[in-house]
């Protein structure tokens, strides 16, 4: 297989997850940010067509009522994540509460194997994965660049993959980007969205320009010193490093190669003597 | 009293008594919760979370907002209650 895989065809399509067209490849958290405001200015800010969001225990009464609201005013499609269930039966139950309380069949699956990565849980994120495609769900895998977890993944009915850049919240970007564009190529078909660990606008361009389909973040935008221009920065990045991708780049090479013409260049004989 | 209203009285204490759950210890969002509530519907209006978003879940298990009424409460059934929140 020729891993530097140049051709694509998806020149120009839009994004589309689970039959749903969307208008930008940036999927942004709503976590962490310094006021609701703020995380209204970001999210309208960004272009995002598709956020994601928690459930939890509710601390002050009617808090959960008014960012509800609040999500329900955007023109956004909500991804409800299972963060911090560390089994498949924790997961599944919160996906169907927040299958009815969101009142979407999109859920972004997470199992969560290790307390101080948040690395997924392969074995559970498998098996959690079936039974909710069984139930109806539409699961947005939070995963590995493991090719056999995909394999199983998509074997047991997801249609979208997320693999990790680096964990969760940390910032660090692409940290196998071989890895990465293993994944893509072997999966031409599949929506892949690189999801956890972006840090900075170029490490989500980078992933655009090896061929994903999309980036989630969240730290990135709201823990940056001016998460409104973050968020900004982060659309223009994805936009950026997907035309990249449908225009292709150009191959990397060992030796230095004249952008200049040689020919004609001054005291060219005089070098030589 | 006359008999019979001593007799009467009586019974609607009795009943009275039967209808009204002891109280029990719940655990609700992870604190152990005293509850004389006999069914999930109840506990909702009991905590303030009627008529507010939220989820609920009793021992680990989706219970649907449609079931809470029908959904009778033991001691030490785990509830939880859950309500929409920002995520990553």
């Amino acid at each position: 297989m020729n891993l530097i895989e140049k051709s694509h065809d998806a020149a120009a399509e839009p994004l589309t997850l689970y039959g749903v067209p969307l208008p930008s490849r940036l999927l942004l958290g709503t976590a962490q940010y310094p006021s609701p405001a703020v995380l209204n200015a970001a999210v309208s800010a960004s272009g995002s067509a598709v956020v994601t969001v928690s459930l939890r225990r509710e601390q002050a009464r009617g808090g959960g009522q008014a960012f509800f609201d609040m999500l329900r005013s955007w023109d956004v499609r909500v991804l409800p994540n299972t963060a911090g269930c560390r089994t498949p039966k924790e997961a599944i139950t919160t996906a169907q509460m927040a299958r009815e309380l969101f009142d979407t069949p999109w859920v972004k699956l997470e199992v969560i194997a290790n307390d101080d990565t948040l690395q997924p849980d392969l074995f559970g994120l498998v098996e959690a994965a079936g039974e909710l495609v069984r139930q109806g769900f539409q699961v947005f895998p939070y995963t590995t660049e493991d090719l056999g977890a995909a394999d199983r993944l998509l074997t047991a009915g997801c249609e979208v993959l997320m693999p990790w850049g680096a964990p969760i919240g940390t910032g660090r970007g692409l940290a196998n980007p071989y890895a990465l564009s293993t994944m893509r190529n072997y999966f031409p078909g599949v929506p892949l969205i690189v999801d956890a660990g972006i840090g900075a606008p170029s490490h989500a361009a980078h992933a655009m320009e090896l061929g994903f389909d999309a980036v989630l973040l969240n730290t990135a935008v709201a823990k940056a010193g001016d998460p409104v221009r973050m968020a900004q920065a982060f659309a223009g990045a994805i936009t950026a490093g997907r035309l990249a991708y449908e225009s292709g780049l150009m191959e990397a090479r060992d030796m230095a190669q004249p952008s200049t013409p040689v020919a004609g260049t001054p005291f060219f004989d005089l070098g030589q003597q | 009293m006359t008999e019979q209203t001593i007799s009467t009285a009586a019974v609607r204490a009795q009943e009275t008594t039967a209808s009204t759950p002891a109280e029990v210890t719940l655990i609700v969002n992870g604190a152990p919760t005293p509850s004389s509530c006999a069914t999930l519907a109840e506990l909702l209006i009991a905590l303030e979370f009627d008529g507010t978003a939220v989820a609920t879940a009793v021992n680990g298990d989706f219970v649907p907002a449609a079931d809470r009424t029908g959904h009778r409460l033991a001691p030490g059934d785990n509830v939880e209650i859950l309500s929409p929140r920002q995520g990553g």
